[in-house]
C-alpha cells in the first residue's frame, strides 16, 4: 500500500466526516461554513483523479461562489430559522436513512464490480486534436466535440438570470439586485477591493488564454472574473447594474448568441451545425472563448446578487 | 544538486507543516475569537510560505517559482486582510453585547 | 486499493448523505446544501470512471470531465434559483418553510 493510496484514503475519509458533519450540525450558518470546506477538499480530490479543469471548475464555482451565495443566504435568514418546527418523525428518518444506505450500497457495489475491459474515448479525441489545434483535450471536447453542449449551458445560464429577475416585487422591477453597500472607504475591505481585482482579471484571463494548451477554461476565468466584480460591489465602490439596463442585456446574450451565429455558420457554409473548417478553427474558438468568459463573468456575478430589491428610478 | 534539492523540500515543508498544525492547535485551544485568528493567521502564513521554499527548488523553471511565490503573497494578502474583516466584526459583536 | 476505488466509494458515500439530507432536513437553505453534496457525489463517480478510462496519454478521460464541468455550473446556477426562491419566501410570508401552520400576515413589500 503505497504513501499516495495512504493519502488517497486519509483525503477520502477527512471529505466524508467533513459531508457527514455538514449533514447533521444544527446550525445552519456551520453547515455553509462545512460545506465550502468539502467543496475546496473535493477539488483536492479531482486532482489527484488527473482532472485539473474540473478540480478548477470544482474550487472556483462549486466550493467558491456556491460557498458565497450560501453564506450570504444563511446570513440573511440566520434570524428566522425555526428552531425545532417539523423535526420529520422516526418513521421518515428511518425510512430515508434505509433508502439512502440501499442507493449508496448499490453504487457501491457498481463501483467495485466495473467490468475490467475499459472503453475510453480518450484516444479518439486526442486522435482528432487536428481539427481544431488545441492540444488540451478537455477544451477540444468542450468547444468543439461537444459544442452543442457547452451552448446549451450558456442558454441555461441565461434562463437562470431570467428566473431570478423574475422574482422582483412590482414595486422594483426591473431595478438594481442586492442591497447597497457600504465601507468605510480607509478601511481594509476597500483596500482588498482596489488591490486584488486587478492581479484577479489578469489570472483569470491568462487562464481563460492557457486552456487552449493547459488546464484552464472560460468558465474558470469567468468565474474568477465574477468574484473580482463581487469585491468591488461588496465594499462599495460600484453599483449592481439596474437589470433594465440594454448594454447588460446585450452582454449577456452576446456568449450564446455568437455561439448560435458561429453554429449556424457552420451549418450555411460548412458540413453541419457547430462544424469548424480546420483551418479557422482556433480563431473561430477564441472568438466564442471571448464573448463566452465575458457573459459568464457577469451571468455569475448577477447571478449572486440577486433579484432586484431596489428601484432604477431615483 | 538535487540531492541538496530534495533535502532542502522535505526540511522546509515538514517545518511547514508543523507550522500548520501548531496553528490548528491554536484554533482548537485558545478560548475566543482574537487570539483564536492570531494563531491562525500567523501560523498558517508562516506555514504556507516554508511550504513554498520547500516546493522552489523541485520546479524546473523560474516562471513556476514566481507562480509559487505568488501564490503566497496573494494569501498573505487575502488572509491579513480577511481576518482584520473578522477580528472587526468579532469586536463589535463584543461591544454591543 | 486504487484511486478509483477509494474515491469511487467516497463518491458512493456522498451520495447516500445528500440524499438523505436532502429528504430529513426541514430547513430549505440545509436541502440546497444536501442538494448540492448529493450533486458532488454523482460528478465524483464520473470522475472515477473516466480515470479508469485513462489512454493516449492523459490521465483522465476528457468526455466525462467536460459533462461534468457542465454539470457543475447548471448546479450552481440551480441553486442560484432556489436561494433566490427561498429569499424572495422569507420576503414575501416572514418564514422559511412552507409548513401550513405558519400563517403569520405576510409583510408588505
Amino acid at each position: 500500500m503505497s504513501v499516495a493510496t495512504i493519502f488517497e484514503i486519509v483525503l477520502a475519509a477527512v471529505v466524508l466526516g467533513l459531508g457527514i458533519w455538514t449533514t447533521a450540525v444544527r446550525e445552519t450558518y456551520s453547515a455553509t461554513v462545512g460545506f465550502v470546506a468539502y467543496g475546496l477538499l473535493v477539488a483536492l480530490i479531482w486532482v489527484r483523479l488527473d482532472a485539473v479543469d474540473v478540480a478548477l471548475t470544482e474550487a472556483a464555482i462549486g466550493g467558491g461562489l456556491g460557498g458565497v451565495l450560501l453564506l450570504g443566504a444563511a446570513a440573511r435568514l440566520r434570524n428566522v430559522e425555526p428552531m425545532a418546527t417539523e423535526v420529520p418523525g422516526r418513521l421518515t428518518r428511518a425510512s430515508a436513512a434505509t433508502l439512502s444506505v440501499l442507493i449508496a450500497a448499490a453504487l457501491a457495489g457498481a463501483v467495485l464490480l466495473l467490468p475490467s475491459s475499459v472503453s475510453t474515448l480518450a484516444p479518439i479525441v486526442v486522435a482528432h486534436a487536428w481539427a481544431t489545434g488545441l492540444t488540451n483535450p478537455v477544451t477540444n471536447v468542450l468547444m468543439a466535440f461537444r459544442a452543442m453542449d457547452t451552448m446549451l449551458e450558456k442558454v441555461v445560464l441565461l434562463l437562470a438570470i431570467v428566473g431570478v429577475w423574475s422574482l422582483a416585487p412590482d414595486s422594483v422591477w426591473g431595478g438594481h439586485p442586492g442591497p447597497r453597500h457600504r465601507a468605510d472607504p480607509y478601511g481594509v475591505l476597500v483596500f482588498l477591493a482596489r488591490l486584488l481585482p486587478p492581479v484577479g482579471i489578469v489570472v483569470g484571463v491568462y487562464i481563460l488564454w492557457t486552456s487552449a494548451d493547459h488546464p484552464g477554461g472560460a468558465f474558470q476565468g469567468g468565474a474568477i472574473l465574477a468574484s473580482m466584480w463581487l469585491l468591488a460591489i461588496m465594499a462599495g465602490l460600484t453599483d449592481t447594474p439596474p437589470v433594465s439596463s440594454r448594454r447588460l442585456r446585450f452582454i449577456l446574450v452576446a456568449g450564446p448568441g455568437l455561439f448560435l451565429v458561429v453554429g449556424l455558420g457552420g451549418l450555411w457554409l460548412g458540413a453541419a451545425f457547430l462544424a469548424y473548417p480546420p483551418a479557422q478553427a482556433k480563431p473561430l474558438i477564441l472568438g466564442i472563448e471571448i464573448a463566452m468568459i465575458l457573459t459568464i463573468a457577469i451571468t455569475l456575478g448577477l447571478l449572486l446578487a440577486g433579484a432586484p430589491e431596489r428601484s432604477a428610478k431615483r | 544538486m538535487s540531492l541538496l534539492g530534495d533535502i532542502i523540500t522535505i526540511a522546509a515543508v515538514s517545518a511547514g507543516a508543523f507550522f500548520f498544525l501548531a496553528g490548528t492547535v491554536g484554533l482548537l485551544r485558545f478560548p475566543d475569537t482574537l487570539t483564536r485568528l492570531h494563531a491562525l493567521t500567523k501560523a498558517d502564513n508562516l506555514g504556507l510560505g516554508l511550504v513554498v521554499v520547500g516546493l522552489l527548488p523541485q520546479t524546473g523553471s523560474l516562471r513556476d517559482g514566481l507562480k509559487l511565490i505568488s501564490i503566497w503573497l496573494l494569501v498573505l494578502l487575502a488572509g491579513a486582510s480577511v481576518s482584520q474583516l473578522i477580528a472587526r466584526t468579532a469586536r463589535q459583536g463584543e461591544t454591543t453585547r | 486499493m486504487s484511486a478509483v476505488t477509494v474515491f469511487g466509494l467516497c463518491a458512493a458515500a456522498a451520495v447516500g448523505l445528500g440524499l438523505y439530507g436532502l429528504i430529513t432536513n426541514p430547513q430549505p437553505l440545509r436541502k440546497i446544501i444536501a442538494f448540492n453534496l448529493l450533486g458532488s457525489g454523482v460528478f465524483l463517480l464520473f470522475g472515477v470512471v473516466g480515470r479508469r478510462g485513462a489512454a493516449a496519454g492523459i490521465g483522465n478521460d476528457p468526455v466525462p470531465q467536460a459533462l461534468v464541468i457542465t454539470g457543475v455550473v447548471v448546479a450552481f446556477s440551480a441553486t442560484a434559483l432556489a436561494i433566490a426562491l427561498v429569499l424572495r419566501l422569507f420576503q414575501a410570508t416572514g418564514s422559511t418553510t412552507l409548513s401550513s401552520g405558519a400563517d403569520s400576515d405576510p409583510p408588505g413589500e
